[in-house]
């Protein structure tokens, strides 16, 4: 093989596999190798299981010789944002208050991977708890842009996104719940995508905010996004919240292309704080679509504006209570050489938990208390509504919508963290998705002069993932960015 | 004012755990008595990750309750969470019903010594119970414990209205409702386990007064006894209080079972905001009209309504109803021997009497009687037709009890029969007199005490198996009488 075989897709390396041409173990030592070349740069991985993913490598190519493979991606090589339960593999969600916490059971899309044959090669980097956009908020040490490494990968996937990119892993999962998966894969120059809420089981993921969370593929191309989709998309009765549907093909249309289709821009997406450049690539996409048949409709999603001051109360609300458990009683970091329980909690929730998850527990805990709930939390909820509304009403209109994913580029590590609020602003045309619980992909769509990544965002029909990938693929098809390897290291 | 010129006002909250096999929000077993924390997993221990998924049974108990004290079931509830640090608490929060509960607005009627009374029951709803924290010897110094084998165990909260007005009629409540939620089979009624609690709100106010004074919540009531003695200590603190120019401080306080007083455990400033919103993990609780109806058609009769129809059916005083019937199998039993036995009320004084005290003896409940209802009535039979006295039937039951033997053969076997042949005991009434003739002269000219002399000479003749009924009539009949 002429190119190394890192860069390959995974439905690229899958069919490689399957002709016999490299070995599962073959691959996951590239992969490795790959880590142990390009890591200590960009610093993806929180934690490398190289005895673990040999071991189901190994697996994976005697069942394949046995009885078959498992699934279209057996042997495929995969990360896993260390927000993932992985039993016996410590999982610390970027945060000193789980260090050293092993966990004694496996998260149903973690399940669904091994059943599948996927070897794991470790767990991925992330902002604490996945609160940030920016990988910075990570307790152990920020993870660098491959593109280039003086700035973040984006978050709170980043190390996610970075290790795709950088082609240490063939493809991996993140968490979004405000963006999440796609903000860090527009600025790497990979697919990430975001199921309908209730699509992939939460169980075994451990909770930001319960009512925007959903765990998505992070890949290098969209057909790799749909063919990891189809391992990890299952009803789970552990997750009452996990939709009881059938798992469509999502390969099937893949190719299907977008004539004929309606494609909604929403004129609140299009702000004035936006980058050029990126404003730029995403124009000459939505030029792209109508070349390729597709109707550009001007559509109005009014109550964008409100979607950051609502997800700013709603998801550190739910958060100030999912967070509660890390109490120093059971699991994780307990303070030492303290004096009653009063104590016990303050030091070691104090000592545990970094700055920006304070931030959110403290504003969450607001949200809620007595005197302050109707005028935010309920507030917040009824603004939620009129938000999932809007797009209800665009979606009469038209079959999906396009934007940019993030209104910027990456930006440079340490230019956003003493100022929170324009960090959240990062995260402007990502959220509504999440409360509106609708699918969402992020799908390379150029560079800017300084060689940045940028994406290009659609968003679907609740459980319209099918609709979503195709429409990402029929741009991907015309556009190979995916084969730009990054320039370093 | 004196203590007499005041109303108290009191509302009960009752915790009761439901007897489903399974917790409410995972798999584990609720069983009572394990090892600490044996029965736990991922989900109990409120790991990362984990998530609710509620049991059906216990949705299936709720309704049955809340029909059962004629409630309205509703299509749509709502979970929610109450958050709190503590350490028996592994999520920090418990998953509980708040604003949308399952059952809302149904009523119970008690006994009270001026007739019967209504008393509304506000609301139902269910939720998770906490562990335990253990602060005694099993612990090292400066440590406690936490065991979690019940936590998430499901309970129902049941909230009366303040619609009590003394001791008495709380304890005919708690008592009555205990009742009604074991003849539901939904829990075991168990005060000193805990798996029955009751928390007290109590607020004095004048007599004839409609505004309600300012109320105390009190816990630790694990007994009736203990519950009537905290209210009755509770409404004397708070009208000293009012006597006194004071004023009754809203706050929450815990029954001293040694020093027989209840003392403050903390007052409103310091009493939790427990930021209650909707559990996102978990949809609202949709319950379809077709559980309702059948849960309805499948109640079981209720505790009173069983007591009315043991009056009218079998014309049973009402004291004797009421002990029938406060156990559903006692009742069950009564009823399935009522068709073998001559007589209901007979029936039921010897269920009252004899065969409650051999199962206090034995530690046992009716369940592991070992004789049928028709042995029982073959024996009730035998004392009716004179076979057997009254006190020889009572030795006889008590080996039924033990051992299951026919009545018919025990008293063949330890030969208590009784000797009611009209001729046979003439016979030997005949003998006595004739070897008694000076007395029967002495009887005769009015010595009437020598009748017992007579009666036991008989006996003594019989060796105590002359029926007596038979003896004295003839007795009676030969000496003139
Ligand atoms: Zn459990």
């Amino acid at each position: 093989m002429s190119q190394p075989l890192t860069d390959l897709t995974m439905l690229e390396l899958a069919a490689a596999l399957a002709a016999g041409k490299v070995s599962s173990v073959e691959a996951t030592r590239a992969s490795l190798a790959r880590i142990a070349q390009v890591d200590p740069k960009v610093r993806a991985f929180l934690r490398v299981d190289e005895e673990g993913a040999l071991r189901a490598a190994e697996a994976s190519d005697a069942r394949r010789r046995a009885s078959g493979p498992a699934s279209p991606l057996e042997g495929v090589p995969l990360g896993l944002k260390d927000i993932f339960l992985t039993e016996g593999l410590e999982t610390t969600c970027g945060s000193r208050i789980l260090q050293g916490f092993v966990p004694p059971y496996d998260a149903t899309v973690v399940r669904l991977l091994r059943e599948a044959g996927l070897p794991l090669l470790g767990k991925l980097n992330m902002d604490e708890f996945a609160m940030g956009s920016s990988n910075e908020s990570s307790a152990y040490f920020p993870t660098h842009n491959p593109w280039d490494l003086s700035r973040t990968p984006g978050g709170s996937s980043g190390g996610s996104a970075a290790a795709v990119a950088a082609r240490e892993v063939f493809g991996a999962l993140g968490t979004d719940t405000g963006g999440s998966i796609r903000q860090p894969a527009a600025h790497t120059n990979t697919v990430g995508l975001k199921p309908t809420y209730g699509r992939v089981s939460r169980f075994g993921v451990i909770a930001f905010a319960s009512s925007l969370d959903q765990v998505g593929p992070m890949t290098r191309t969209v057909a790799d996004a749909a063919a990891l989709l189809q391992v990890i998309a299952r009803h789970d009765p552990r997750d009452s919240t996990s939709a009881p549907l059938e798992t469509p093909d999502y390969l099937a249309d893949l190719e299907g292309g977008v004539h004929g289709l309606k494609l909604g821009v929403p004129r609140e997406y299009f702000t004035d704080g936006m980058d050029p450049e990126v404003e730029a690539s995403v124009r000459a996409a939505l030029k792209e679509y109508e070349r390729l048949g597709a109707t550009l409709v001007d559509v109005s999603l009014p109550h964008t504006s409100h979607a950051l001051a609502t997800y700013y109360l709603l998801a550190p609300a739910e958060a100030s209570s999912n967070l509660a458990r890390y109490d120093g009683v059971r699991y994780g970091l307990r303070a030492r050489d303290v004096r009653g329980l009063q104590e016990l909690y303050g030091q070691t929730r104090g000592q545990g938990f970094g700055a920006e998850v304070k931030r959110r527990i403290m504003l969450g805990t607001y949200a809620l208390s007595a005197g302050y709930y109707d005028a935010y939390y309920l507030r917040a909820q009824k603004v939620r509504t009129l938000i999932r509304e809007d797009f209800t009403r665009a979606f009469q209109q038209v079959d999906a919508i396009l934007s940019p994913t993030s209104p910027v580029p990456a930006f440079r590590l340490g230019e956003k963290v003493d100022d929170p609020l324009s960090m959240y602003l990062t995260d402007i045309l990502t959220l509504p998705c999440n409360l509106a619980g609708l699918p969402g992909l992020s799908v390379p769509c150029g560079f800017t002069k300084a060689g940045l990544p940028v994406g290009l965002q659609v968003l679907g029909r609740p459980f319209d993932e099918a609709g979503v990938l195709r429409i990402g693929r029929a741009f991907e098809r015309e556009h190979d960015f995916f084969r730009r390897t990054p320039p370093c290291p | 004012m004196p203590l007499s010129d005041f109303q108290p006002v009191i509302g009960l909250e009752v915790h009761a755990q439901l007897l489903t096999h399974s917790k409410i929000f995972c798999g584990c077993s609720t069983a009572f008595g394990a090892e600490p924390n044996h029965h736990t997993c991922p989900v109990c221990l409120g790991l990362p990750g984990v998530l609710p998924v509620l049991n059906q049974r216990v949705v299936e108990f709720a309704v049955r309750t809340g029909l059962a004290l004629e409630c309205t079931v509703k299509g749509t509830s709502v979970w929610s969470r109450k958050n709190y640090f503590y350490p028996d608490l592994p999520k920090g929060y418990q998953i509980t019903q708040y604003d949308q509960p399952i059952c809302e607005w149904g009523r119970l009627v008690i006994d009270t010594p001026a007739g019967e009374k209504v008393v509304r029951v506000r609301r139902i709803h269910m939720e998770e119970d906490a562990g335990k924290s253990v602060h005694d010897a099993t612990a090292s110094a400066g440590q406690s414990l936490v065991d979690l084998n019940r936590a998430g165990v499901p309970l129902l909260e049941i909230v009366s209205e303040p619609d009590l007005r003394d001791s008495d009629e709380a304890v005919e409540y708690l008592k009555s409702l205990r009742d009604v939620l074991m003849y539901l089979g939904v829990n075991d009624g168990n005060l000193e386990e805990g798996s029955f609690r009751c928390d007290a709100n109590v607020s004095v106010m004048p007599k004839g007064s409609t505004v309600y004074g300012q109320r105390c919540e009190l816990k630790n009531l694990n007994s009736f006894r203990f519950l009537k003695q905290a209210i009755e200590y509770e409404v004397a603190r708070q009208v000293d209080v009012l006597e006194s120019g004071g004023k009754v401080l809203q706050e929450t306080r815990l029954w001293d079972v040694n020093k027989g007083v209840t003392r403050s455990m903390r007052s409103k400033e310091e009493a939790h905001d427990y930021r209650y919103f909707p559990e996102p993990d978990l949809p609202p609780l949709h319950v379809a009209d077709a559980l309702i109806e059948e849960t309805r058609g499948a109640l079981p009769e209720l505790p009173r309504a069983k007591r009315q129809r043991f009056m009218s059916q079998y014309g049973l005083p009402a004291y004797d109803a009421k002990l029938l019937t406060a156990e559903r199998p006692l009742a069950d039993f009564f009823e399935a021997c009522a068709p073998h036995a001559p007589d209901a009320k007979k029936l039921s004084n010897w269920f009252l009497g004899e065969l409650s005290r051999l199962l206090k003896e034995e530690g046992t409940t009716v369940s592991s009687v070992r004789f049928t209802p028709t042995q029982l009535g073959e024996l009730l039979g035998a004392v009716e037709q004179g076979t057997v006295s009254i006190n020889a039937a009572k030795d006889v039951l008590g080996e039924m009890f033990r051992t299951g033997a026919a009545p018919a053969n025990i008293i063949a076997s330890k030969g208590l029969a009784q000797v009611s042949d009209v001729g046979a005991v003439e016979a030997v009434v005949d003998e006595v007199l004739a070897k008694s003739a000076s007395e029967v002269e002495k009887y005769r000219a009015g010595k009437k005490n020598l009748y017992g002399f007579f009666v036991g000479q008989v006996m003594k003749a019989m060796k105590g198996k002359g029926n007596p009924t038979l003896v004295n009539e003839l007795l009676k009949k030969k000496l003139g009488d």
